[in-house]
């Protein structure tokens, strides 16, 4: 259940679901989502659900904070739509071309190479979120033992594909983009397609993920078959 | 390609086309987008006759140099721009606000914004672009909407799909007015800093740095202290919120934000004074001032009435 609700700037709400990253608090936060998506009410423009809230903006010039408030307090979130999520398996590579911060991980984890893809590969992540860049995956949780802090520096480019760690998460990156997650290996799958408008990310809010471990050889022939 | 074009000669350093924006995507990572300066935009639409929700092509700095080919057609530029308009080899100066009408051959020289970093330049027509989820706003990070998602490049050429047929020249008097300070609402993590970095915040200037782009406004200034955390668990950004990472220097969010960050909110730009803030150049000295919600929506309320009065007076 939502918390509290305050504004964020004079058009937006900022919906606190509590402080904790969980699924039960997550799956509550997109429930939410998904009902005030589906009823379309006048004036809301945009949603954006994470971890534990929830930012619902809308067009100052056609509804204001105490009527989009009015209104989320009073919908039923409780019996709505079903969430409708899926599991996904990713292709991923772990071949040195790919893993340039596996020496990193292997002495701040102090573990091998080949414990850190045991534990990181086969094992479901639940995805929290999308966004940051368009499309990328906020999945959890990883264990406990795989908890590796961003890099001092960020990386100015961050190659497209590359899957990274930090915290708790693991992540995607959808595009080239500056960032600061340890990078583990690198996907051949298009994660983001923005020429299907009504899908097009692979991975949303609430679905399963599991990374597959794929050689060089398949990465390299991945987009051929 | 239709019989009526542009050819860039100069494509100017950050040249898009935009329009309205795109809405309800931030969930996927997609933010609104759309002319910066939102006023401006509609403003060089009305003088052309167009709906007011047409594309226009968008520059900052160093504006493009254009070459038209076709039937008569009208143009306006809006902004603070110095630009020249070469009509069969005759060369006349520009002034914004104003409606032209060009014919086969004639060029559009856009030199620069003067002290300000948005112009717009609006055709009377429609444009041939791509549009991505009803808009053909340009997102360069995620390479989204008309163009491939990139900025306009030399030798481009860019077709009218149409051309209005009301080719009546109109004018306004309108004068961007500069803002003394930048009003905000408190952002949800104000209490993360100390009560100097809070004073610091409502009282001293801080300088918009030259690292600010579409996705973002940098400003430097006395190190604003964080005595709480100086992350937060990622979540949704909005335009205008201010964020304040463990360097001390506020980051604005604008039109083309990442749509999830994790640093704290200190502030949130008033709606009212988002069209003016985007036009502070690299080292334009900015100050802000606390307003409550309901004030900023009175303010927004009045300066839509303005924009609507100006627009009926076109």
């Amino acid at each position: 259940m939502i918390k509290n609700i305050s504004n964020l700037g004079d058009a937006a709400l900022y919906c606190d679901f509590g402080s904790e990253v969980n699924k039960s608090i997550n799956s509550q936060v997109i429930k939410y989502f998904k009902t005030i998506k589906e009823k379309k009410f006048e004036g809301i423009n945009n949603l954006t659900p994470s971890y534990n809230k929830l930012i619902i903006s809308y067009d100052l010039k056609k509804t204001n904070f105490k009527e989009v408030k009015n209104y989320v307090e009073n919908i039923d979130a409780e019996d709505s739509l079903n969430i409708n999520s899926k599991k996904l398996e990713i292709p991923v590579c772990c071949h040195e071309n790919f893993s340039m911060d596996m020496k990193r991980l292997e002495e701040i984890l102090k573990l091998s190479r080949k414990r850190i893809l045991e534990n990181f590969l086969n094992k479901e992540y639940f995805c929290y979120m999308t966004g940051f860049i368009a499309g990328m995956p906020f999945l959890g949780d990883l264990d406990e033992n795989m908890r590796a802090q961003r890099l001092e520096t960020p990386r100015v480019k961050v190659p497209k594909g590359s899957v990274a760690l930090t915290e708790q998460f693991a992540n995607i990156y959808t595009f080239e983009s500056p960032g600061g997650w340890n990078i583990l290996g690198n996907t051949p799958l298009e994660v983001f397609d923005s020429s299907k408008e009504d899908k097009p990310n692979l991975i949303s809010p609430g679905d399963t993920v599991i990374f597959k471990e794929i050689t060089l050889d398949q990465y390299k022939n991945y987009n051929e078959q | 390609m239709s019989n009526n074009y542009l050819d860039i000669i100069r494509p100017g350093i950050n040249t898009t086309f935009q329009d309205k924006g795109r809405d309800y995507l931030y969930h996927i990572g997609i933010p609104f987008s759309g002319a910066m300066d939102n006023r401006n935009y509609l403003i060089a639409n009305k003088l052309v006759n167009n709906n007011l929700e047409s594309a226009v092509i968008e520059f900052a700095y160093q504006g493009p140099h254009i070459k038209y080919s076709g039937e008569k057609i009208n143009c306006a530029i809006t902004g603070d721009v110095i630009f020249s308009i070469k009509k069969k080899g005759t060369e006349i100066e520009g002034n914004c606000y104003e409606s032209y009408q060009i014919e086969n051959g004639d060029e559009i020289n856009i030199i620069s914004t003067n002290k300000s970093v948005y112009g717009y330049l609006a055709l009377g027509g429609e444009l041939d672009l791509k549009f991505q989820w009803n808009s053909c706003s340009i997102n360069t990070k995620a390479n989204i909407g008309s163009n491939n998602g990139k900025k306009l490049d030399v030798g481009q050429r860019i077709g009218l799909k149409k051309i209005n047929s009301n080719k009546d020249i109109k004018k306004t008097n309108y004068i961007n007015t500069k803002i003394e300070n930048i009003r905000v609402i408190k952002g949800t993590n104000f209490d993360y800093f100390s009560e100097e970095g809070k004073k610091i915040f409502y009282e001293k200037e801080f300088k918009v740095s030259k690292l600010s782009d579409r996705m973002g406004m940098r400003l430097e200034g006395l190190k604003i202290d964080n005595i709480v955390n100086t992350n937060i668990k990622s979540e949704g950004l909005i335009k205008g919120v201010i964020q304040v990472p463990a360097d001390g220097n506020p980051i604005i969010m604008l039109s083309d934000h990442g749509t999830i960050g994790g640093y704290p909110k200190i502030g949130v730009v008033a709606s009212v004074d988002y069209d003016r803030l985007v036009q502070m150049s690299p080292g334009s000295k900015i100050k802000f001032k606390e307003i409550n919600l309901s004030d900023a929506e009175i303010l927004f309320k009045l300066y839509e009435m303005e924009t609507q009065n100006l627009l009926s007076q076109i």
